[in-house]
């Protein structure tokens, strides 16, 4: 097995073009339990923790660019207030040792259906960017989840960074595990509200072969509380609206059985942590007017 | 005396290396344990050794057709490649039955069985050939579920094996008839006013011990080999692996490597002939670790339990009769079944007083992963449901469901359900009694921190959902082996002059597994002997037995032989001052040898200055009995030890999610020999019984395990773990030495059942299988 450790951006995005199959590791909590476990034993492995760009985030367009490398440790530290669906999320990956090495932008790498990053990303519309030795493109989250653990990476391509527009409205996160800490969720969501443009961001996590989007739902929600000119008035949420904006989260996903959950726990859940972060996310919409 | 420990961070009282018995001085491996600069087993090393890996059945059921090892020799850095075939001696091992191959031969009767070994340079060279060994399988039908085990068309887990798949059946019955043989017999059924029942269901739990399974075997160039390997009993190891290699104890010598954790699951081999057999084939140091998936197939786990009970009782709750019915899966090799059937047929109504008992208890075996000793032993399925059933029982007749507790509980003078005199405390009212009048943890705050609420940080609820419910359960165990066996240990105490400062020395081979152990010897030592300085031979088998580290009875047994010892060179020792000073009537205290009048006739150093004293003794508990074969009576156990919980939760009734607010125990110890490491046996146990209650299941489908990785076999984390106030009791018994009652498991036994309690009266559930799930909670 050989180990390429480069130490810029550009000589990353050389070897990746050069050994299409080398396995990037960043925090290496997914790929070491991968290789311990004997699941894959990559010919290369391409070392991106000594690239400083990578463990950088800044502002630009009005976006916050999260460089791939930014561990979950300073998403909650340093972008709790930007980010807050994405600090939620964070703070319930793993343990501290997992959150200290753990990065987003592993968790993209990684793709898995339950990974925590993706139902808030999903929620706040984030988008992908990658680059190779031809140039850098943008993929919205929502297609870059291409199935089962797989992603929209190119075999030379690598996680540059991921796009999110700074919260600008209450956002929540929720996730369902068997025990109170350091667990993989049997299912999660995620919410934002965007009031400025009336609208709902909505992403459900280990319920469908990916990480997805609960568009309709979603689209409801804004739409009736349109109608209801609630954006403007920040009257309650009518305790039917949350029920029925549940119910339509529990639509949106295709969960199975397995052994962390069933379907049908899975999609009982997701209404109810929608009906709830509905609620809670309102709430603090109302308090903050 | 009675010692309440509410804050059990601050309960540590220890005093450097110094300390007697009912002190709790620091124990020797603690700091290091913390720091993680312990030695574990799996931190063995040894110039020029090799690394063994196993090949595993990947069929619950299968006969082999043959075995293909000319691919994996071909591996360059490959020095072995072992089969059947290569067992020098006889090629079978267990605890109980000699039923299990340590390499199968022509059949593999369960996931993970073991079919081939690999020793190379490197542990992964070793795994790359052993996935090079060509293994052509026939599948055959499993038994997968244990109720159709004994169905006359269930395939044979072993062919002609006499009784078919039943490991071992108890019956215990006493006497009124019961309703079976009076339906039988034609007769009316035996009257009681009410009548409850239930059925109930345990999940397979996992010792999920966090050092996994290894060792080092070295051979000596003479044909004999030392192997130090993490074990709960070494002589019973050397026993096996003698048998197997075809060696003579005086061959194969074992030493206690750094054990993380065993809570049972050490007392099957797991590495041992295989590191053994490699290390005699190339002639170099082999190491033997499994990884953590391995680990889940390389030790047995709790059995999981079928229970059906039924209890009569009097219109005021008073019982009339206790039935159960318990079948135990021992999945497909005995291990230590049958004496888990004992303990569930001769335990398994509780510490009740039954007028009449009808109970059956049963193992089977299976092609699931084999099933067998784990702390609780039997008890912890039986006490889901025997207190299930308490508490609905108590409903049925308007008692408080405490009060119900201690009205039929036990006390010393009763007799348990195979007429057994329990002739020491049994102190069931009062510990149930004590639980429900501790402190209740106050009410949840109006805007809580997310880490006090059901799902943690995870955000499920703010407060929405959760309901508060208690629940209570009280346990009993027999400490030590029973059924007639000859359950002792060995110790060697030698007291001499060493620097011109007399020092004690301890040998025994009793494994310390993180319990204390070593502390223990040496505060009897010092106990005993009034000397300052003890030192702890390493565990070898260069002494005697030290019996099985298990069944909560080394603090008893070779605790017992120690202070044996201890007296016996003490003797020794006032014998030689006599012969000096001319005159006897003397005693050790502290360093000196008193005379009757209390002054000094010599130091301890000067009488040892002619030498040292050293003695060797053997000792054992009081004799136990098998119990007759028709009836189950008989005097099975020891001692018994007595345990009550109280479980707070906190219940998100819509999720299904679970807060374990407070877990509040009593117990009665005997003694305290060191009160620290009660606590801390009381604390791990509790929480190991909780998670059997809440989370933790090896999840098996048609023989195959699901989850073999802690990702998804989920054991408590500290914020899972919750706020205990323990009482610890102490009425000794007069039996026992220093009056001491086994503590290590009645923990695990009584916990879960008060959280299941607990959940059940939250939810209005009635959650009669364990773990409960999020799906059970909430009927979805
Ligand atoms: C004990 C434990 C607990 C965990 N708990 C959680 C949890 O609660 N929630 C959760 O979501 N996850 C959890 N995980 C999984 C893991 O921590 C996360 O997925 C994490 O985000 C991975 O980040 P990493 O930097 O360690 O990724 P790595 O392991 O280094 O990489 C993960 C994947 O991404 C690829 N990759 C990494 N960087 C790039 C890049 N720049 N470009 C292209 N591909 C890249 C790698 O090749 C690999 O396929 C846990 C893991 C462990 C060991």
């Amino acid at each position: 097995m050989d180990f390429l450790a480069p130490t810029t951006w550009a000589d990353a995005l050389a070897a990746k073009a050069e050994h299409p199959d080398a396995v990037p590791v960043a925090g290496g909590t997914d790929v070491m339990v991968e290789l311990n476990f004997d699941h894959r034993r990559p010919s290369v492995l391409l070392d991106l923790t000594r690239i400083p760009e990578l463990r950088a985030w800044d502002r630009a367009d009005g976006r916050i660019r999260l460089g791939a490398g930014v561990t979950y440790a300073r998403v909650i530290d340093e972008l709790a207030a930007e980010l807050p669906g994405l600090a939620m999320a964070a703070r319930t990956v793993g343990s501290p040792q997992i959150r200290n090495r753990g990065t987003v932008g592993g968790n993209l790498g990684a793709a898995s259906p339950a990974g925590d990053s993706h139902p808030p990303l999903l929620a706040s519309g984030a988008v992908v960017e990658l680059a190779s030795v031809r140039g850098t493109r943008e993929v919205p989250v929502a297609e870059f989840y291409t199935g089962v653990k797989r992603n929209a990476c190119a075999p030379d391509e690598l996680i540059a960074a991921v796009h999110v527009t700074p919260a600008g409205g209450p956002q929540q996160f929720c996730k369902i595990g068997t025990r109170n800490a350091m667990v993989i969720s049997v299912t999660a969501f995620g919410l934002a509200l965007h009031p400025a443009r009336k609208a709902v961001g909505a992403g459900i996590g280990s319920a469908a072969p990916t990480p997805r989007r609960a568009e309709a739902a979603a689209g409801y929600l804004a739409g009736e509380l349109d109608a209801a000119g609630l954006w403007d008035s920040r009257g309650a949420l009518p305790e039917g609206l949350a029920v029925e904006f549940g119910r339509r989260v529990r639509d949106a996903a295709a969960p199975i059985d397995d052994v962390r959950g069933s379907a049908a726990y899975r999609l009982h859940a997701l209404s109810v942590m929608a009906r709830r972060a509905a609620t809670w996310a309102w709430d603090d919409y109302r308090r903050a007017a | 005396m009675t010692t309440t420990i509410d804050n059990p961070a601050t309960a540590t009282t220890g005093t450097g290396t110094a300390g007697r018995i009912g002190d709790s001085p620091l124990r020797p491996d603690g700091t290091l344990k913390v720091t993680g600069e312990f030695a574990y087993s799996s931190d063995l090393w040894h110039e020029d050794m090799c690394w063994g890996v196993t090949l595993r059945s990947p069929h619950p059921h299968a006969r082999i057709r043959s075995i293909d090892t000319t691919d994996a020799l071909k591996v360059p850095g490959v020095h072995a490649v072992l089969t059947a075939d290569d067992v020098p001696g006889l090629n079978r091992v267990g605890l109980e039955h000699l039923d299990q191959p340590c390499l199968a031969e022509d059949v593999v009767r369960f996931q993970g069985e073991p079919v081939a070994l690999v020793a190379a340079d490197h542990p992964e060279t070793a795994r790359r050939a052993a996935k090079r060994i060509v293994v052509d399988y026939e599948v055959l039908p499993a038994v997968t579920d244990p109720r159709t085990a004994l169905d006359d068309d269930a395939p044979e887990v072993h062919a002609g094996h006499e009784g078919g798949n039943l490991v071992r059946e108890v019956h215990i019955r006493r006497e009124q008839r019961t309703r079976n043989e009076h339906e039988h017999s034609g007769e009316p059924v035996p009257e009681a006013p009410v009548v409850v029942a239930l059925d109930f269901e345990v999940g397979m739990q996992d010792q999920a011990f966090l050092g996994p399974e290894s060792g080092l075997a070295v051979p000596d160039g003479e044909g004999g080999l030392d192997l130090y390997v993490a074990t709960q009993w070494l002589h019973v190891d050397q026993q096996q692996v003698c048998r197997v290699l075809g060696l003579t104890p005086e061959a194969a010598r074992l030493h206690l490597a750094g054990v993380g954790g065993a809570f049972g699951g050490r007392e099957d081999l797991s590495i041992h002939v295989h590191a053994c057999l490699l290390a005699l084939c190339t002639g170099k140091p082999v190491k033997m670790s499994y990884a953590r998936d391995e680990s889940f197939f390389g030790h047995v786990h709790r059995h999981p339990a079928w229970l059906r009970y039924e209890f009569g009782a009097q219109p005021d709750g008073t019982l009339v009769y206790g039935h159960a019915d318990i079948l135990f899966d021992g999945g497909a090799y005995a291990s230590s079944t049958g004496a888990v059937v004992g303990n569930g047929g001769t335990l398994g109504l509780g510490p009740y007083n039954f007028p009449s008992v009808h109970v059956d208890a049963r193992g089977v075996y299976t092609n699931n992963p084999p099933c067998g000793a784990m702390r609780g032993f039997g008890c912890v399925q039986a006490a889901f449901a025997h207190e299930a059933l308490m508490d609905v029982l108590a409903d049925r007749v308007g008692v408080d469901r405490v009060e119900l507790r201690a009205r039929n509980g036990m006390a010393e003078g009763d007799r348990n359900i195979t007429g057994q005199l329990i002739d020491s405390a049994a102190p069931v009212a009062e510990l149930i009694g004590r639980v429900r009048d501790m402190p209740l943890p106050a009410t949840r705050a109006a805007d809580p921190d997310l880490r006090d609420l059901p799902g943690g940080v995870a955000n499920t609820t703010h407060g929405e959902g959760v309901v508060r419910g208690v629940g209570y359960a009280v346990t009993y165990k027999n400490v030590g082996f029973s059924e007639g066996f000859d359950d002792y240990s060995t110790a060697r105490v030698r007291l001499e002059v060493l620097a011109g400062e007399p020092v004690a020395t301890v040998q025994t081979a009793a494994a310390e597994v993180g319990q204390g152990l070593i502390t223990v010897e040496q505060q009897i030592c010092r106990t005993e002997l009034g000397v300052e300085r003890v030192v702890v031979h390493p565990k070898d088998t260069t002494v005697g037995s030290g019996g099985s580290t298990s069944a909560s009875r080394q603090t008893y047994v070779t605790g017992g032989a120690v202070r044996a010892a201890c007296e016996a060179v003490r003797a020794r020792v006032l014998a030689r001052a006599a012969a000096a000073v001319g005159h006897g009537g003397l005693r050790l205290d502290g360093e000196k040898i008193v005379g009757a009048d209390g002054q000094v006739v010599a130091g301890l150093a000067e009488v040892l200055g002619t030498g040292a004293v050293d003695e060797t003794v053997e000792w054992r508990h009081r004799p136990t009995a098998e119990i007759d074969p028709e009836t189950g009576q008989g005097d099975a156990h020891v001692q018994y030890a007595f345990s009550a919980h109280r479980a707070v939760v906190d219940v998100d009734v819509e999720l299904g999610l679970v807060k374990v607010v407070a877990l509040d125990t009593a117990q009665d110890v005997g003694r305290a020999i060191n009160p620290d490491a009660v606590v801390g046996q009381i604390q791990g146990g509790s929480v190991q019984g909780m998670g059997l209650a809440l989370m933790e299941e090896v999840v098996v489908t048609e023989g195959r395990v699901r989850n073999p990785s802690f990702t998804d076999y989920l054991i408590p984390t500290i914020l899972d773990t919750p706020p205990m106030r323990i009482e610890v009791l102490e009425y000794p018994d007069p039996h026992a030495p220093y009056g001491v009652r086994g503590v290590g498991e009645p923990p695990t036994i009584s916990s879960g059942p008060a959280v299941a309690a607990a959940i059940r009266a939250a939810t209005g559930r009635d959650l009669r299988r364990v773990p409960v799930r999020p799906e059970h909670i909430t009927g979805v």
